[in-house]
């Protein structure tokens, strides 16, 4: 049921600081067969880990198969090759090697670690898992039906609810506005073939991201990596997707569920990463809505009003389109009062833009965070990955505290405007008083 | 605050099958403890891989010493802890700590509250001071004192109120302890907290915030010696308290009664099975006890392999979903759960049946070498993965050293879950999975009319 796996959720955020980009080195490796990849060499620990991405996720899903993606995913590690699930599970197990896979909309991530005396035995089973998943019926029954019980249950769970609404209202019409687990109506269709072309498709090499972290020379992880991906075809064969922006702004939907507080789910416009203000736009989101303790939304809505638990919101950005997303739970009779209290403040920040003091003590904290991101090897190893599918260059780590002091407070306030200046879309999931639909017809 | 979010959960819903103890074995860092002469004691663990530290400090007190009518004055305390002092005023703590590109939090258990900030190494003093401070420095006023309660009955909204098998889980634990405090949920019932005041905070924070109650742990990179004299300088000033009330809790009677409590929910779309055996923690068990008990739930409820899973998920084709957890970090009993979501068209109570099966068949038979094998490796390597992060590293410390633990303990982990014998988890079994020790909780969907016209 309930699992938790990480007690402390570090911020996404990962900037450079001098010192911390000195403390470690990025290689760039071309393996035998031909595979890039990005290696960090630490000596200290006896284990070795990999992170990876293919492009192409849930956007390739047809949308009457929406769920095809993620429940291949699931499907995996249930058996490959000659090993059964049980068998499969049991080489995994034997051996204490963890591999991960989730479906994102863009890419497929994967993860993988293993202890040094088992990195060979890992690497073939990833191997399995990646060339020959065999979706054999029982499993995939077995599977489907616990993605349809986790389908039902959201249908009576606020969070979902708000969340999958706003989605559906923003890309109506566009493989990102649907949920990526599926729907009720479009996961008992997907079949066995299905899956395989979706495995034919995306899983090649010429779209591959891989980085590894570990006790592990240059040549050795070129051939760890050819015995996991080396076998995989030369290049994949995507759909390609539309770019999209998001509609419905100045739109809120109410759904009714009988719940005692009410969950509200905002965004609006966002930017792309490889916009030359993105840097101006994700220092001016964290002053309005990032996760610290110190944000204008965060202060005004619980620290002051006490109307939540929480609020925030972050910058999302697709290879095809760009979000500013945020979200509060808050009692019904205040809801009204809280969305106020954060139109409010996204209005001021499109107006007015952050103060200097606030840029000044934003770029501080961005800078300085950085080390507290890369202090695990699955942390670096994932955030490697994340700088190749966004294209930064391996010099990135030692670039990003120059491009945030290069920041100016005109560009804040540019920013600013063109970022909040379009309105939200707002949906609330609960029996907020006083609140209801509004801006278009539903 | 904002992230305490995170945290807190643990004391809620706990980990599954984790080694709560487990940590370092041959390859791990040479691990410094010591104490200081106004009773603080101090951990230190070192890592130079990256230039951070994690610095915690945690009270050996939580929801469980609370006085009766009191619930959730621990949790309310933690969140009031960042309202200030007379030396540093409201959030003063938290901009130095965003200024220098820190990570703080805290949390709230039944037998612990931690305060934690990661920040670079060079900037460990100036957390310490902080965080000195605050140990008896606190201030309050209503002004900010009354809005926090309003975001504590919001966050109990968020993890209970709207979440039906949090609301199961509750009550399980309400019916599972007859006598222990464990029986209150850590964030408190609501109709308590909606009274909690000002007074009640800072009498309780009076009560229990002394260096002679507290555990700082600080992992990462820093060195034990140098570590030592930054805390001597700063929480080596603050004075002993010399009147801590001692920690005993009412205990549990023998269970002489199987239970079982229904929640019908008009949101339980799935309807869930839940039961908890009251079971020995570590600091409650004979030797060698909670380790096997540990091993038992890795076999019977961890992964696709496990008894639970493969037998209702896979050959029964019975649920959707089962699995096991134990929970051995407690300062009094513990309890070990079992679960699962029956698949559409099976009862619950055929659930139920074919997990009765299930464990009556382990009491009766045990687990094969191959089971035992498997369970040692995965918590074993669990140990030396711990090392890669060295949050978790000061969390498994803190937590052992405030629930009857010691930093032996944690270093021995490894070797007594090597040592456990396919006997011994045969016995902590059938001694423990008695059914008339627990309490099995059904949650179904509310259908009554009354239910219809809410929704």
């Amino acid at each position: 049921m309930i699992r938790v796996l990480s007690i402390f959720f570090a911020a996404a955020a990962a900037i450079a600081s001098a010192n911390t980009a000195s403390a470690m080195t990025i290689e760039k490796i071309v393996s035998p067969a031909g595979i890039e990849a990005w290696l960090v060499r630490e000596k200290a620990l006896p284990l070795v880990t990999l992170n990876y991405a293919f492009h192409g996720g849930t956007t390739q899903d047809d949308a009457e198969k929406a769920g095809t993606a993620n429940l291949a995913a699931a499907l995996l590690d249930e058996g490959a090759g000659d090993l059964d699930g049980k068998a499969f599970h049991e080489r995994v197990e034997n051996h204490a090697i963890e591999l991960g896979f989730q479906v994102g909309r863009d890419y497929i991530h994967g993860s993988l670690r293993a202890l040094n005396e088992h990195r060979d035995e890992a690497f073939d089973l990833l191997r399995l898992a990646l060339t020959s998943p065999r979706f054999d019926a029982d499993a995939i029954d077995r599977l489907r039906g616990q993605t349809m019980a986790t389908l039902q249950r959201d249908t009576t769970n606020p969070n979902d609810l708000a969340s999958r609404r706003w989605w559906q209202t923003a890309f109506p019409d566009h493989p990102y506005g649907r949920e990526g687990k599926g729907t009720l109506e479009s996961v008992p269709r997907i079949t066995a073939a299905d899956m395989r072309e979706y495995v034919r498709r995306v899983f090649a090499r010429n779209e591959l991201k891989v980085s590894i972290v570990g006790d592990v020379d240059a040549k050795t992880a070129g051939m760890l990596i050819d015995r996991a991906f080396g076998a995989l075809p030369a290049k994949n064969d995507l759909k390609p997707i539309a770019n999209a922006t998001p509609s419905g702004l100045g739109r809120r939907i109410v759904i009714n569920v009988d719940v005692p507080q009410a969950v509200v789910t905002f965004g609006g416009q966002g930017i792309a990463r490889q916009d030359p203000e993105f840097m101006a736009a994700y220092i001016v989101n964290h002053i309005l809505g990032g996760g610290s303790f110190s944000s204008r939304l965060y202060r005004e809505v619980r620290e002051k009003r006490g109307l939540a638990y929480g609020v925030s919101d972050s910058l999302v950005w697709f290879r095809r389109a760009a979000v500013m997303l945020g979200g509060t739970a808050t009692r019904a009779d205040r809801t009204a009062d809280a969305l106020a209290v954060i139109e409010q403040e996204v209005k001021r920040m499109a107006e007015e833009g952050p103060t200097p003091d606030e840029l000044a003590a934003a770029k501080s904290f961005l800078k300085g965070s950085y080390a507290l991101s890369l202090d695990t090897s699955g942390k670096i190893a994932a955030q490697l990955t994340q700088i190749q599918i966004d294209d930064l260059g391996i010099d990135y780590v030692q670039r990003r505290s120059a491009l945030i002091d290069a920041v100016t407070i005109e560009d804040a306030k540019r920013v600013a405007k063109r970022l909040y200046g379009g309105g939200l879309l707002v949906t609330i999931a609960g029996k907020p008083k006083g609140l209801t639909s509004s801006g278009a017809t539903e | 605050m904002l992230s305490r979010t995170n945290l807190t959960l643990i004391a809620l819903v706990t980990v599954i099958a984790t080694p709560s103890l487990a940590v370092a074995q041959q390859r791990g860092p040479e691990v410094a403890d010591f104490t200081l002469a106004n009773g603080l004691e101090l951990v230190v663990i070192p890592d130079h891989r990256a230039p951070v530290v994690t610095h915690m400090i945690w009270y050996k007190v939580g929801a469980a010493d609370e006085t009766p009518g009191k619930s959730g004055l621990a949790h309310f305390l933690e969140h009031l802890m960042f309202k200030g002092t007379a030396k540093n005023p409201t959030g003063k703590f938290s901009q130095v700590v965003a200024r220098i590109g820190g990570q703080e939090n805290a949390f709230t258990s039944q037998d612990y509250t931690g305060y934690y900030q990661r920040v670079p190494s060079d900037q460990l003093k100036t957390v310490m001071e902080f965080e000195a401070d605050r140990m008896t420095g606190l201030q309050l006023t209503d002004d900010v004192v009354l809005p926090e309660r309003n975001v504590i009955l919001e966050e109990q909204n968020q993890r209970i109120g709207n979440n039906p098998r949090a609301r199961l889980g509750e009550q399980i634990d309400a019916a599972l302890y007859l006598n222990n405090p464990y029986g209150k949920p850590v964030i408190g019932w609501r109709h308590e907290m909606e009274e909690l005041s000002r007074d009640d905070a800072i009498g309780f924070y009076r009560r229990f915030y002394a260096p002679n109650n507290a555990v700082v742990v600080i992992a990462g990179d820093v060195d034990p010696a140098k570590a030592r004299a930054l805390v001597e300088e700063t929480y080596g000033k603050v004075p002993r308290h010399n009147n801590l009330p001692p920690r005993i809790r009412a205990q549990e009677p023998p269970p002489v009664a199987a239970r079982s409590l229904t929640l019908a929910d008009a949101r339980a779309e799935i309807p869930t099975l839940q039961r908890e055996y009251l079971v020995p923690s570590f600091a409650t068990s004979k030797r060698g006890e909670s380790m096997a008990l540990e091993v038992l739930a890795h076999i019977l409820g961890s992964g696709s392999n496990s008894r639970l899973y493969r037998g209702l998920v896979v050959d029964k084709q019975v649920a959707v979903a089962a699995n096991a957890w134990y929970d051995a970090s407690t300062l009094d009993l513990s309890k070990f759960a079992i679960g699962g979501s029956p698949r559409p068209g099976v009862t619950l109570t055929q659930l139920e049946a074919e997990t009765d099966a299930i464990v009556v068949e382990v009491i009766a038979k045990g687990v094969t070498a191959e089971e035992l094998e498997r369970a040692k490796t995965r918590l074993i390597a669990d140990a030396v993965y711990a090392l890669d992060n060295q949050a978790s590293m000061a969390r498994w410390y803190g937590t052992a050293l405030t629930t009857g633990a010691s930093v032996n303990d944690v270093k021995n982990w490894p070797d007594r879950i090597r040592a456990v014998t396919a006997e011994q988890v045969q016995d902590a079994a059938r001694q423990w999975l008695d059914k008339r020790r627990s309490v099995t909780g059904y949650l179904v969907k509310d259908v009554s009319p009354q239910a219809e016209k809410r929704s």
